[in-house]
């Protein structure tokens, strides 16, 4: 739309300005495009071609969207963006995984040494200082306290997919390495997350994504 | 070239009748049969056509399998299992058309290669090699898209891990993931759109192939010299000077492709790929096809996910700017003494980068990737455009005739020392 604005601006203006010109040089200007120096003046025709080819770009523009919007996530896709998970089976120490909008989300119950190191890591040593907490503004920073919900500090929920390239991080079962920081461990490009989910080693940009949740009940979150 | 004439003459009332409305016989003629080929190609200059036949080959073998694929996340890897056991003849239109993919990158990087050692990139051939880049990357997306179908484990991650690329574009990147996967996740909806592309795209490159034989027919085919065909005697028709050149190399590449088929069809996969795609559960390496290794080794050889993305890009993108990066005025390697060894050690790097794109990124594998990965740009970024102005080149013969018959007579000397090429 600028451009098309802008020629018609100018069109306008080099109209004036010829006549002017002309005016000036009344009698010596040799007919239509023999003013303002060597610049041709823009006939009406111009103008129409300027304007048809300005209305069929943008129109071409438009009848585009659907063509690209098409490939978005649909509705039907978004609505399922909602899961119920039941904590009362999960012991302190253990984690499950569920699935939420196709992606697994770690669910685990810390024990308490696990909070302790967890708090006790001063922020200036974190890779990324930023919470990656859903619910909270994106200035939060990466306090554990920021990472939970307040007074269940043990449950630990997030999106289990590493920030690098989107494996799944180790760490999930006993068997399982779980880093230098005895978090998580991406295996795919080794990238180690400390017991709050957050990135403290390797390519990884940003920490452990924490997933929009609510406690429902005392032993049930709804999880989107 | 583009000044070459075809001697075709119509033979009988037919010929004559459509020669008149439509010469396409004319111009076969004049651009396939009686076309001129420098006399001193060499057998670098066959996988051109080894390239057409494969392009051919998987359009065919693409299409046959497509009528008995299922591009849907519950249904896709029984499919391929089902072509493999059950559909008649199913398991050799399937290793056709996976070996055939390793053959089609094997003959591009050999045809990349000998570009880049006869200077086949230089002026007037830029528009001829960008043609060829595109080509390439085209038959990345196609190479990675294809493997997606499988569905397997291999499949699954690969596209997690390569779309995740784009998540590393800032501000847009994670809108341009979640456009490119149609959910929050790789899914079945990622799968149906890859099978369309994938469709698609050979269909692209067939376009593109023929802008890029249009282009070489215009400008005329490089050679070992790097000299231009001056007169009549440089040159030989195509047929069948050329075309049995080619065709001998076409039945020995085949013979090799026929080997895989037969004997080793798995040879070049991963056994993850035989276990179905699970999101809950990544495989412990995750490693793309051979013909992506060295681009991976790149993208990881860089501790940033920004940065790794942007240098992966990087090193194919640059290829396109190479006829204005090498300021040499000679084309061809073989009268660059310090170049062809610099060339040399570009080669072995990027064979290097392929085999630790496949190692673990740990330890001294991740060195070694960086030392590589800085190579390759030195060589683009700094050895080409600077050896170009110090080197000093060795004699050119006169001509591709002289070249050929090894003498060059007492002319030779003194005209041709380092005469730049000039049309």
């Amino acid at each position: 739309m600028g451009y098309l604005v802008d020629t018609v601006l100018i069109y306008f203006e080099e109209a004036v300005l010829a006549s002017e010109t002309k005016m000036r040089s009344a009698g010596t200007a040799t007919g239509q495009h023999g003013a303002a120096g060597d610049q041709a003046e823009p006939t009406r025709r111009d103008f129409i071609t300027t304007a048809a080819l300005g209305w069929a770009g943008v129109g071409g523009a438009i009848s585009l969207w659907p063509f690209i919007q098409q490939m978005n996530p649909d509705a039907s896709t978004q609505a399922l963006s909602s899961t119920e998970v039941d904590l009362a089976p999960i012991k302190e120490g253990q984690a499950i995984t569920v699935l939420w909008r196709g992606k697994p989300v770690f669910i685990r119950n810390r024990t308490k040494d696990e909070i302790a190191k967890a708090k006790e890591t001063p922020l200036a040593s974190l890779n990324d200082k930023t919470a990656e907490n859903g619910a909270l503004p994106e200035r939060a920073t990466a306090d554990d306290a920021n990472r939970v919900k307040k007074g269940k500090e043990n449950w630990l929920v997030l999106v289990g997919i590493c920030t690098h390239l989107g494996c799944i991080p180790k760490g999930q079962s006993l068997a399982d390495a779980r880093g230098d920081f005895g978090g998580y461990f991406c295996p795919c490009h080794g990238s180690h997350y400390d017991t709050s989910g957050r990135i403290r080693k390797g390519p990884a940009p940003r920490n452990l994504e924490v997933p929009p949740y609510e406690f429902v009940s005392d032993t049930k979150i709804k999880i989107g | 070239m583009s000044d070459h004439l075809s001697s075709y003459e119509p033979k009988n009332a037919f010929s004559k009748w459509m020669d008149s409305r439509l010469p396409v016989m004319r111009m076969m003629h004049g651009q396939f049969v009686d076309f001129p080929t420098p006399r001193n190609l060499n057998y670098m200059w066959t996988f051109g056509g080894i390239l057409t036949f494969m392009l051919m080959v998987q359009i065919v073998s693409g299409l046959v399998l497509s009528m008995h694929y299922q591009a849907s996340d519950a249904d896709a890897f029984n499919s391929v299992e089902a072509i493999r056991r059950d559909v008649n003849y199913g398991w050799l239109l399937r290793n056709i058309h996976a070996v055939g993919a390793s053959m089609f990158f094997f003959a591009v990087y050999l045809h990349m290669a000998r570009g880049l050692y006869y200077g086949s990139y230089k002026a007037p051939r830029e528009i001829l090699w960008i043609l060829g880049v595109i080509i390439f990357l085209l038959m990345m997306a196609t190479g990675f898209m294809g493997y997606a179908l499988v569905w397997g484990q291999m499949s699954f991650w690969g596209v997690t891990v390569i779309t995740n690329l784009f998540s590393a574009i800032p501000l847009v990147g994670g809108a341009i993931t979640k456009w490119l996967w149609g959910g929050y996740s790789v899914s079945g909806v990622t799968l149906n759109r890859f099978f369309s592309l994938h469709f698609l795209l050979p269909f692209v490159i067939t376009g593109v192939v023929m802008l890029h034989i249009w282009a070489l027919h215009v400008v005329g085919q490089n050679n070992p010299t790097g000299l231009d065909i001056k007169t009549k005697s440089d040159s030989v028709p195509m047929l069948p000077f050329a075309i049995m050149k080619d065709a001998f190399a076409l039945a020995m590449f085949v013979l090799i492709y026929a080997w895989f088929i037969f004997f080793v069809p798995n040879y070049l996969g991963d056994a993850d790929n035989y276990i179905e795609a699970n999101p809950l559960s990544t495989p412990p390496h995750i490693v793309p096809e051979w013909y992506f290794l060295p681009f991976y080794a790149i993208l990881r050889s860089i501790p940033s996910k920004l940065g790794g993305v942007v240098m992966m890009f990087g090193s194919i993108a640059l290829l396109a700017f190479l006829p204005w990066l090498d300021t040499s005025n000679v084309r061809s390697a073989k009268y660059r003494p310090k170049f062809k060894w610099f060339l040399w050690a570009f080669f072995f790097s990027v064979i290097a980068l392929g085999y630790l794109g496949g190692k673990p990124a740990e330890g001294s594998y991740v060195i070694w990737s960086r030392v590589f990965t800085a190579y390759y740009f030195i060589f683009f970024l700094v050895i080409m455009p600077v050896l170009g102005l110090i080197e000093k080149p060795l004699k050119l013969p006169n001509s591709i005739m002289d070249a050929v018959l090894g003498g060059g007579g007492p002319m030779a000397g003194s005209a041709a020392a380092a005469a730049p090429e000039k049309r």
